[in-house]
């Protein structure tokens, strides 16, 4: 596990000024229905689900994942459908088989709250336990579950480095950051109607994470909450039906 | 005198004091009341309809006063407008201070204030004038059975119109309710002529659960089914005069603008004193209102009425309507309901009317006196409207009708009245099922479907059972009865009462500079400059999705230019310089081709003696279309097959109205692509489906092609991938109380969130559990409404054996309006995608 004993330095990181590559400098590399971007020297790939590999380090990344979104509101008397976390998991795990991943990384939020884990049915649970002895299995601290997944095995870190590159639930913008958190949103119109959908948000130095999880709603990436992540704005990685189509910031439009 | 004679006083006096006689059914509905029998009155507009509805009760009321009467509900008036309500209270009160009454009305609808609410519950008034929605409410309250078990009437108005709707299995559900509460009431009905009486009879009046005791059946007549005849008809008026516009102006081929028109009708609008225009569509009300007054010489005031017109606007047409003030209103369905506004003579209907039941009541709206004939005009918008126009004309002078007048009853609405109900008084689900059969769209159901519903309320009705543990209604232990497990599951069901569900509507906003007049705009720069200013409507979210800043647009009778979305509201600037807006035309208030006029026209294409009095040019394109190609029979269904540019054509004639012939064109389109075709796309009109692709299809088997078991496998794989079940299921999941019109936790301004997470469970449902109850739910509505299922059905077995061939190297007659209207749809499906790639499509080319 070389990549995760290296130690956890990063004041340094921080400190040094945050590297500002021109927004349109790398346009990503499509291939197939993936596409392969540049971030702090390393190169990703989207997938069309929406998680990240990173192949060089064998590492599988998902983010915001939100199991146990449906039975916390049928807590509330809503009741939704009780299959969200089946589907999720289900997703996660036939990207696992295909990739074989070394690590996986869960980017934070994995559960909707911290009563999430106590909820799952026996069988998630089962399935979950599963994936987690396949591989190191690093679950993030998010801000609506914290450090409760802990309970089912695998690891929990406030954050995490993969080489150069900083991996966080909130992003900060500060540069070779991976983050999560914001379940960005991309809206693209043409031919008199409009499609919204998740994507990556992409700026050549930072990249959030969409949201994985079956039940998650989107923030547009027009949204101010992004200026503060990207300063210049950020394109678009879309996840069309089965496929990842990037789309130049110019493009994108507000809700 | 004799009709006054046969009323008690003080009532006959007032009519011999306002020298009115009581017309025969008015007194008839008087007599049968003092029997206790139910009554569906179907009468013509302008026959008292809703005078006659009432005198009933006043009478009853004016002879109880003698007796000290307690405050207690005596007659219930349920409407499907807001408006009508309080229209009728005020019409209803000049008789009532006349006769020196001393009576209680009053309304309650969304708009009446919390402690009027409040007081209305303490001390009920002899007459409560509400809607549905508000009727559900008071079902879903502790004390509604106190409120409700004086009630000795129900009168239910424009019953036509919320029967065969989810509003009406909704009504008919609570009104079932009140019967359990006050077993002896009767029901009074009012509606227009129906093609099917007896079905709105019994969704008016349902049947009594057999094992109910009626307290006081022996003393009266028990309003029941089997009591005999329970429909009354007012005489008929006099048969209006309906002209169809024979254009001088050359008629158009294809298009719904009725542009050539406008001189003709402006020509009427000035003979008239107040003429209506009603159009389809509010994009059609938009531009006839432009046209009238771009040639309005005269200066007529000429004024316009929408759904997305902001209220205050609204209001004010209407209130210059009944002042006279106005020559014209160009309108849409808004003003198809009853509320009366003045003094209309004419009404004009442009475009194609779609059903005879829809233009018998729009022309209902001239002369609202009886012995008068209603004129009316006809503006055809193109040649297969003219056939149209003339089969409506003729059935309206027959007095034919159309329509469904009844439906099954949603499984979400049932859904929705079982929390009702266990937010109310708590119930036994034996009695409930007893109730909820009793009513009309309900009388087929299941007990085990009942069942599922129930479940559905208290579990969200999964086969995993995990949310046992979290019902929303529980089973007292002792009693067995239900009810909702705690107050505030009883008050977010009452949040989220009705079976409306509006599209996501977004403010239109002029937008204006701080400090400054009107603003320019000069691209995006400018923006952050631009503030929300005065309102000139709401727009459907979805129209506004699909612009781009700076697209053209006609709304409030002006071009706008669009420049932003800023929270909850489109911004705007006016675009006066612009000819022809970009963006014509946004949706709302389509109707399909009834199946009734579409038979007529085809009889029409049929018989020669029935085209004599077609305009020329119409008669001369039926010619020729019958030397280069055929007409066929009224049983036929011609396919004509040809090549055109570089691709082949397929064009098949059913006359069955746009939403059937979509939905055929989707599966042809599946069908024809199996088949190695492959199609490209395709064009459904309200006469027409036009296929094409780059094959010839000339050689198909059409028999196979068009086999009814298209509506088997072929429609679910469509369904699956399709948008419209998304739409569909999240209505239903509303109505039903699975999700919130607005989710807790994630609000947002126009409910965009809710949108998407709608589609979210939709798929992890049809995935996880396909046969969910909500998902059948979903399902039945979109073959009813979206897909009309039912008439598709229909064709394809009156068309079975009967399809005749042409194959051409030329376009035919009837083809060539079709033709120019091709080209403009993506195949569905594909089209989302689509727009991703053309985004990715302009990067790939500027970035080489």
């Amino acid at each position: 596990m070389p990549l995760l004993s290296q130690p956890r330095q990063t004041s340094q990181r921080r400190e040094r000024p945050a590297p500002r590559a021109p927004l349109c400098a790398p346009w990503p590399v499509v291939i197939g229905a993936t596409v392969e971007l540049q971030i702090a020297g390393a190169t990703v790939t989207a997938l069309p689900g929406g998680a990240l590999w990173i192949r060089d380090a064998k590492t599988l990344v998902v983010s915001d994942l939100h199991l146990e979104k449906g039975s916390s509101f049928a807590l509330r008397g809503q009741m939704l459908p009780p299959y969200d976390t089946r589907a999720t998991l289900t997703k996660l795990a036939s990207l696992m088989d295909r990739l074989s991943p070394d690590i996986v990384v869960s980017l934070g939020d994995s559960f909707h709250d911290c009563g999430g884990p106590a909820r799952m049915s026996e069988g998630d649970r089962a399935l979950l336990r599963d994936l987690i002895t396949r591989c190191d299995w690093i679950w993030v601290e998010g801000n609506h579950d914290g450090r409760t997944p802990e309970t089912l095995g695998g690891v929990v870190r406030d954050m995490l480095h993969l080489g150069a590159l900083a991996l966080r639930h909130e992003p900060t913008g500060a540069g070779c950051e991976i983050a999560g958190h914001l379940h960005p949103c991309a809206r693209v119109s043409g031919r008199g109607r409009s499609v919204r959908r998740r994507c990556f948000a992409y700026d050549g130095a930072n990249l959030v994470m969409p949201a994985f999880g079956a039940f998650t709603g989107g923030l547009n990436l027009c949204d101010e909450a992004f200026a503060a992540i990207f300063p210049r704005g950020a394109m678009a990685l879309v996840l069309a039906r089965a496929r990842v189509v990037p789309v130049a910031q110019e493009r994108l439009l507000p809700d | 005198m004799s009709q006054s004679s046969r009323l008690p006083q003080p009532f006959a006096a007032w009519f011999e004091a306002r020298g009115w006689t009581p017309r025969a059914h008015q007194v008839a509905l008087a007599e049968r009341a003092r029997a206790g029998l139910s009554t569906l009155l179907i009468a013509p507009t302008g026959a008292g309809k809703t005078l006659a509805g009432f005198l009933p009760s006043l009478i009853e009321l004016a002879e109880d006063q003698r007796t000290a009467r307690p405050y207690r509900l005596h007659t219930l008036y349920i409407s499907p407008l807001k408006a009508l309500t309080t229209d009728v209270a005020r019409n209803l009160l000049t008789p009532v201070r006349e006769m020196k009454l001393s009576l209680r009305i009053e309304t309650r609808t969304g708009d009446t204030p919390p402690h009027k609410r409040q007081r209305q519950r303490a001390h009920p008034p002899d007459i409560l004038l509400t809607t549905p929605e508000q009727l559900c409410l008071l079902i879903a309250s502790e004390h509604a059975r106190a409120f409700f078990e004086d009630v000795q009437v129900v009168i239910v108005d424009e019953a036509h119109a919320l029967a065969p709707t989810k509003r009406g299995d909704l009504l008919a559900l609570a009104l079932a309710r009140v019967a359990r509460w006050a077993p002896a009431h009767r029901r009074v009905g009012l509606s227009a002529t129906v093609a099917d009486e007896e079905g709105l009879a019994g969704w008016l009046v349902g049947h009594r659960p057999a094992d109910t005791p009626h307290p006081s059946a022996s003393q009266r007549a028990a309003p029941t089914r089997g009591e005999g005849q329970i429909i009354l008809h007012a005489a008929p008026g006099a048969r209006p005069i309906v002209d169809v516009l024979d254009s001088d102006a050359r008629i158009p081929w294809s298009g719904h603008t009725a542009r050539h028109t406008m001189p003709e009708v402006y020509a009427a609008i000035t003979r008239a004193k107040l003429a209506l225009v009603f159009v389809n569509t509010r994009a059609q009300a938009e531009m006839t209102f432009q046209e009238l007054w771009r040639i309005n010489d005269n200066q007529l005031p000429i004024a316009l009425h929408h759904g997305s017109l902001d209220v205050a606007q609204r209001r004010k047409v209407e209130a210059a309507m009944a002042a006279g003030a106005l020559r014209a209103v160009v309108c849409t369905s808004t003003l198809d309901l009853g509320v009366d506004w003045g003094d209309v003579d004419l009404v004009i209907q442009i475009g194609a009317p779609k059903g005879a039941a829809r233009l018998t009541q729009r022309i209902g709206r001239a002369n609202h006196r009886l012995d008068e004939p209603s004129r009316a005009l006809l503006a055809p918008s193109n040649l297969f409207e003219v056939l149209e126009c003339r089969a409506a004309q003729e059935a309206v002078v027959e007095g034919a009708v159309d329509g469904a007048s009844t439906r099954v009853g949603g499984l979400d609405c049932l859904a929705q009245h079982i929390m009702g109900c266990a937010s109310g008084e708590p119930f036994d689900a034996n009695e409930l099922y007893q109730e909820v059969v009793s009513t009309a769209p309900y009388a087929e159901l299941p007990r085990a479907q009942f069942d599922r519903v129930l479940d559905l309320v208290a579990t969200g009705g999964y086969a995993l059972r995990s949310y046992d543990r979290y019902r929303r209604i529980v089973q007292d232990v002792q009693s067995g009865r239900w009810r909702a497990r705690n107050p505030s599951m009883a008050q977010q069901h009452r949040m989220n009462v009705g079976a409306i569900i509006e599209s996501e509507m977004l403010d239109v906003r002029l937008a204006t500079r701080r400090g400054a007049g009107s603003p320019s705009v000069n691209g995006r720069g400018q923006k952050a400059l631009l503030l929300p200013g005065r309102r000139l409507g709401q727009i459907e979210e979805y129209f506004i999705e699909g612009l781009t800043p700076g697209d053209t647009f006609m709304f409030a009778g002006e071009i706008l230019r669009f420049i932003d979305v800023r929270e909850d509201s489109a911004l705007v600037v006016r675009a006066p310089g612009a000819e022809n807006p970009s963006i014509p035309s946004y949706a709302g208030g389509k109707f399909p081709l009834s199946t009734f006029l579409a038979e007529r026209v085809r009889m029409m294409l049929h018989e020669p003696k029935r085209q004599k009095r077609l305009p020329l040019q119409v008669r001369d394109w039926i010619k020729i279309q019958k030397r280069r190609s055929i007409v066929p029979t009224p049983d036929e269904m011609l396919v004509e097959t040809f090549p055109r540019g570089a691709k082949h054509y397929l064009v098949c004639y059913p006359f069955e109205g746009r939403l059937a012939h979509q939905t055929l064109g989707m599966l042809v389109t599946r069908r024809l692509e199996r088949l190695g075709k492959h199609p490209l796309g395709f064009l459904a009109s309200e006469y027409a489906m036009a296929v094409w692709g780059l094959e010839p299809m000339g050689a198909c088997d059409f028999a196979a092609l068009f086999d009814e078991d298209m509506l088997g496998d072929d429609l679910e794989a469509w369904l699956a991938e399709s948008t419209l079940m998304k739409r569909t299921f999240r209505d239903c999941a509303v109505i039903a109380g699975m999700i919130e019109r607005r989710m807790p936790g994630q609000e947002s301004k126009t409910g965009r969130q809710v949108t998407f997470s709608a589609d979210l469970i939709y798929d992890v449902l049809k995935q996880y559990e396909p046969d969910h109850v909500l998902l059948q739910a979903a399902f039945a509505d979109a073959g009813e409404g979206y897909l009309d299922l039912r008439r598709l059905g229909a064709l394809l077995r009156r068309v079975k054996g009967r399809i005749v061939h042409r194959d051409f190297d030329h376009v035919s007659p009837f083809a060539a309006p079709v033709m120019l209207e091709v080209g403009r749809v993506p195949i569905q499906g594909a089209a989302e995608d689509a727009i991703l790639e053309d985004a990715a499509a302009l990067i790939r080319e500027a970035m080489g």
